[in-house]
């Protein structure tokens, strides 16, 4: 899977102040109305890519993908192509910034795909349309069943050149699968695009898994199995499906997550009714014991510098949120708000930390700085839980479940993605019903 | 802290009585005292007279009077069926967090695993299984449904 991008880069003008920008620290209400014009493409190209790819036009495929991925983000505002008055090939070359103005798009995405030693050649260009000014123009090359990531990598660069961020884009999520009865739930491992598609099942069903989560560093995966009735963490590798017990416990593991640096699991482990957390080092197997404490400690996630984890603990009698430095040492109770708290997850940015709350029969999903303070509810609902961070830290992406009938009889359970902001909350499609999101890494940059 | 807990849940449970009666559906109240699960509806028996299954109150592992006797009824029949070995499986409702329910489970069936050895059975013949809140018995959103739900069972394992 991980493809080598040739990144070309054919022109990078400098920044003047008098270009566009998006605000993405505020709740966008006026999403930036942006046209992508479909990518051009010569007749020959076209049938190459048609024979190999099985689509009619891989150019407006892909303008397909960024235009998606631009509404899915709320931050902009892609416009019916029904109104474009250029021509894909000729705004490529030099946009008529009247035409596009008239339409009232701000910015313009164009481009051209050509078919070049059996790959997949693409170049794309950023308009600011009211300065008449080119912002950007890449180009890249890479096997045509890459064609969907071009597509992300394109809106990835747009994003990051229009917010000033990284995008999150060019990702994957793993997740759980989930089919059946709920007293009966089969639950598979399942990894798919950040936008639902690849879909692909990493395991049969057999037994049940839960709570896969990413590398930050690469493309291992850790979740826990009850492989043989014994509930176990694992490491995975996706690309080669080999995979393996984490350490050598005698009792049940769970809760596993990477250390920022990738090279540690930190998990708890359950003996004798008390869950403490451990660490494993992936390199030399050393294991360390973290927390001792006769409570429930669990849920641990490391701050991205590595110095400090937040965890889950009933010292305090009921679910709270602590923080502690990575040795164990120094824990501090940061969740004082009414109702319980649970699966802390520390921002990649470092300043926040997400988790899931209970009270008076809602869940809710929110954020709070990690010293405890600004506490702000996303979202309410029936039952919902597990937020994962985007790797740029503005989006989180977490499961819902909702009952299908008023007599609270039957549910369904998706994945949900919310802003930081508290807006543009929308449903993650997957093909079966899914739980316990994880967001991986930008897979290119 | 513990007393006002106490008066918490009993005022609770007054409240629930209320409204249930208001509503006219008795058989619930009958069902859940004090947050705990009293009926039969999910039971099974190991042998004649001896429940498999004991229940606990919301995010709560202590055995509560029902449950030690169960749990001694199922150490007298161990006691006579010296070959049987047994897991323990705990469970959560699914009103909480699946890591920290998890937990729960493990704590709740160790719980029952602590008054079966003082019952003088060996640890050598009891493992424990926490499902967490994976498999519940009764699929529903209600407070009865849940307090099916928290429990531990014991399973015969040969």
């Amino acid at each position: 899977m991980f493809i080598r991008l040739l990144l070309l880069l054919l022109l990078f003008p400098s920044i003047s102040n008098a270009l566009i920008e998006v605000d993405i620290t505020r709740g966008n209400l006026n999403p930036l109305p942006v046209a992508v014009s479909p990518l051009s493409i010569d007749e020959d190209s076209r049938k190459n890519f048609k024979d190999i790819l099985k689509k009619e036009n891989i150019g407006s495929e892909i303008s397909i993908v960024v235009e998606n991925n631009l509404r899915q983000s709320g931050l902009f505002n892609p416009l019916n192509k029904d109104a474009f008055l250029q021509k894909p090939d000729i705004a490529n070359l030099k946009p008529r910034f009247e035409d596009w103005s008239l339409i009232k798009a701000q910015a313009l995405i164009t481009g051209r795909v050509n078919f070049v030693d059996d790959k997949l050649r693409v170049e794309f260009r950023l308009w600011d349309v009211l300065a008449g000014k080119e912002m950007m123009a890449l180009a890249f090359t890479t096997v045509p069943n890459n064609w969907r990531r071009v597509g992300h990598i394109i809106t990835d660069k747009v994003y990051e050149r229009l917010t000033g961020e990284k995008g999150y884009f060019d990702t994957r999520i793993i997740y759980v699968a989930e089919e059946g009865l709920k007293t009966n739930r089969i639950k598979k491992l399942a990894i798919m695009d950040q936008d639902g598609f690849n879909n692909k099942f990493l395991t049969l069903g057999n037994e049940l898994v839960l709570t896969p989560r990413f590398n930050p560093t690469n493309q291992m995966v850790t979740y826990l199995s009850y492989f043989r009735n014994l509930p176990r963490v694992y490491l995975l590798d996706i690309e080669t499906g080999v995979q393996e017990v984490v350490g050598d416990f005698p009792g049940m593991t769970f809760a596993p997550r990477f250390s920022p640096d990738g090279k540690k699991i930190i998990m708890s482990f359950a003996k004798d009714g008390n869950s403490d957390i451990y660490t494993m080092n992936l390199e030399n197997r050393i294991v360390e014991k973290i927390t001792n404490h006769p409570s429930i400690d669990t849920s641990p996630s490391y701050s991205p510098d590595g110095k400090y984890i937040c965890f889950n603990s009933d010292r305090s009698g009921y679910q709270q949120i602590y923080v502690m430095k990575s040795n164990g040492e120094n824990v501090k109770r940061i969740s004082f708000g009414r109702g319980l708290y649970g699966t802390p997850v520390w921002s990649p940015r470092g300043d926040l930390i997400a988790f899931t709350k209970l009270h008076k029969g809602k869940f809710y999903i929110g954020v709070m700085r990690t010293d405890g303070s600004g506490e702000r509810l996303l979202t309410e609902n029936f039952y919902q839980e597990a937020p994962s961070w985007s790797p740029n830290g503005r989006v989180l992406i977490f499961y819902r479940e909702t009952k299908t009938n008023s007599k609270g009889e039957g549910f369904t359970a998706k994945l949900w993605s919310i802003d930081l902001t508290g807006y543009n909350e929308r449903m993650v499609l997957t093909e079966t019903d899914a739980s316990d999101p994880s967001w991986s890494s930008l897979l290119s940059n | 802290m513990k007393l006002i807990k106490i008066l918490k849940n009993s005022f609770l449970v007054l409240l629930a009585c209320l409204a249930l009666s208001a509503c006219a559906t008795k058989k619930v109240s009958t069902q859940i005292q004090g947050d705990v699960y009293t009926g039969t509806d999910t039971v099974e028996y190991l042998a004649s007279g001896v429940p498999d299954r004991v229940f606990f109150a919301t995010n709560e592992s202590v055995l509560t009077t029902a449950s030690r006797e169960t749990l001694r009824k199922q150490a007298t029949w161990l006691r006579k069926n010296s070959k049987i070995t047994i897991v323990l499986e705990g469970h959560a409702d699914e009103r909480g967090t699946r890591e920290y329910n998890l937990a729960l489970g493990e704590r709740r069936a160790n719980a029952a695993k602590d008054y079966l050895m003082t019952y003088g059975i060996s640890s050598d013949r009891i493992s424990v299984l926490s499902y967490g809140k994976e498999r519940p018995v009764d699929s529903g959103s209600n407070p009865l449904a849940w307090s099916k739900n928290r429990r531990s069972v014991s399973v015969k394992a040969n």
